[in-house]
């Protein structure tokens, strides 16, 4: 069997850790097992602006030597700020000469590393290695009636170089919602930032940001959003407990990973789900902890 | 060059050369020159940490790392003996800890700034693979922490040397402490033997030799049951 070399990112075993769970059981079940290579580190994150800042570029480098040594010329991650940082560093050194002798020089303690490993989104890989069809095939029980809003964020998408899918008009996830024979939500915000880091220092910009987003997800008729991203994720779900006491009308959306939803329809474990989905799924209890 | 030159080496010393007889370490080396350490060493058999070093040799630019106690001179160092420079150290009650994944970050947040440049593995005297062990600490990886870094001997090498401030070290010592408060697997057979001395299992045969005379004592000792070796 086709196996991938994955890389999970530390939040995904930590705060993301449902979104481990379901990506491993998701591909189990479509016969491309993630197989996590030896010896991984932060990806690095974020991407380094400053072009002669090679430093900042080791994180992710170390991680292209140990899937060269692993025998890959390629690491698959489901994580949408891990690929990114990851991908703009692969951009950014891979054929790029100058550069990688000053940093294979630095890092002396390790084999050189060659400028061959490409990085992948896992959604890129669903859509161009296994195919909708495929997926659809999978699945046990249909999202029928279900409405499943996308919500892109900033990392997948943009830079342009980067991006899995047209930054303007994305329709990777909608293809996937579509494919679960769920209803895609199309709304205005799907591909606004969530506010990223500011939560640290800004929360209530956040909390704004998560209002518009998901009301207008709600305007649209979503029953849930899907990420593709721990900290979108983290930001979307949990500031709408201020929403709550802001709002006392406040009607909580549920936030999952899109592996998580694909989990539901494919009857295979799906981490942790939100009680308000649970009680929205057009299908028995206890589907989705692969217990089914 | 007679045969005694032959025997020595020069070795620099804050500027200044010195000879010295081959086969010296770093630190005896430093001593047979006249310098006298009052602090920066300690065992003087490389398991205190105290004597971390850093030297240079001619024609190379790089630093290199030792234990002074350990690493033998070698002819042309540049030697020069660390001052004591502590890093700061979180406080935390053991007990009161909540042994989850962000714990680490939670005491320790700066292991976030790692850039995984791996200046303090190849810092580390005891050739632990440091960086790897503050990658595990990132993703709340207690247990790989706590075992990657169990040869650690607090040199303090590795904190030094790192560009992004992080305190390996007492980070790493954190995470061993809550590895074996909470997350090492119990030894069933010693909670067993706890529970009995507590239930006072072994107290008669106790109280039998504490009421015993030294010729009691003597036969009983010479009749003693012994595990067949």
């Amino acid at each position: 069997m086709d196996r991938l070399t994955y890389f999970p990112g530390c939040s995904l075993k930590d705060e993301a850790k449902e979104f481990e769970i379901s990506a491993m059981a998701v591909m189990e079940a479509l016969e491309l097992p993630l197989v996590e290579f030896e010896r991984w580190n932060c990806c690095g994150t974020v991407f380094s602006l400053t072009e002669d800042d090679l430093m900042h570029q080791l994180a992710s480098i170390r991680n292209f030597i140990r899937a060269q040594e692993a025998g890959s010329e390629e690491i698959v991650t489901s994580c949408a700020m891990c690929y990114n940082t990851l991908k703009r560093s692969s951009l950014f050194v891979n054929h790029a000469e100058e550069r990688l002798e000053k940093i294979n020089a630095f890092m002396d303690e390790e084999v050189a590393y060659e400028g061959k490993v490409e990085v992948r989104h896992l959604l890129e890989i669903i859509r161009d290695r296994i195919g909708w069809e495929k997926v659809e095939e999978a699945m046990i029980h249909p999202l029928e009636g279900l409405s499943v809003a996308p919500y892109y964020g900033c990392m997948l998408l943009r830079p342009k170089q980067v991006g899995i899918d047209d930054p303007d008009n994305p329709t990777i996830m909608r293809d996937l919602i579509d494919a679960l024979w769920a209803t895609p939500v199309e709304y205005a915000f799907q591909a606004e930032c969530c506010g990223s880091y500011q939560v640290v220092d800004h929360r209530e910009l956040i909390v704004e940001r998560t209002y518009r987003i998901l009301s207008s997800a709600r305007r649209a008729g979503a029953d849930v959003v899907i990420t593709s991203c721990p900290l979108c994720q983290y930001n979307l779900r949990e500031t709408q407990s201020e929403l709550k006491e802001k709002i006392p009308t406040y009607d909580e959306m549920p936030v999952v990973y899109f592996t998580q939803l694909m989990a539901i329809a494919l009857d295979v474990d799906s981490g942790e789900l939100p009680g308000p989905l649970l009680a929205r799924l057009p299908i028995e209890e206890g589907v989705g902890k692969g217990e089914g | 060059m007679s045969e005694q030159e032959n025997a020595t080496i020069r070795i620099h010393v804050m500027g200044k050369t010195y000879r010295v007889p081959a086969g010296l370490t770093i630190m005896d080396a430093m001593e047979y020159s006249g310098y006298r350490f009052i602090r920066g060493a300690g065992c003087r058999s490389g398991f205190c940490g105290a004597c971390s070093t850093i030297y240079r040799r001619e024609e190379d630019y790089r630093l290199q790392f030792a234990l002074a106690c350990q690493e033998m001179a070698e002819d042309g160092m540049y030697l020069v003996q660390l001052p004591f420079t502590p890093a700061p150290r979180s406080q935390y009650d053991l007990e009161k800890v909540d042994p989850t994944e962000n714990v680490l970050l939670q005491y320790y947040p700066e292991i976030a700034r790692c850039v995984a440049c791996n200046t303090c593995t190849k810092a580390c005297p005891q050739d632990i693979e440091v960086m790897d062990y503050v990658q595990a600490a990132l993703r709340g990886d207690i247990t790989r922490t706590a075992t990657l870094s169990f040869d650690c001997i607090q040199c303090g090498l590795c904190t030094m040397r790192c560009p992004a401030d992080i305190k390996h070290y007492h980070m790493a010592q954190m995470a061993r402490r809550i590895y074996g408060r909470y997350l090492s697997p119990v030894p069933e057979h010693l909670e067993e033997r706890l529970r009995e001395i507590e239930e006072g299992v072994c107290d008669s045969e106790l109280d039998k030799l504490v009421a015993m005379n030294e010729e009691e004592l003597v036969i009983a000792y010479a009749a003693r049951i012994r595990e067949e070796e």
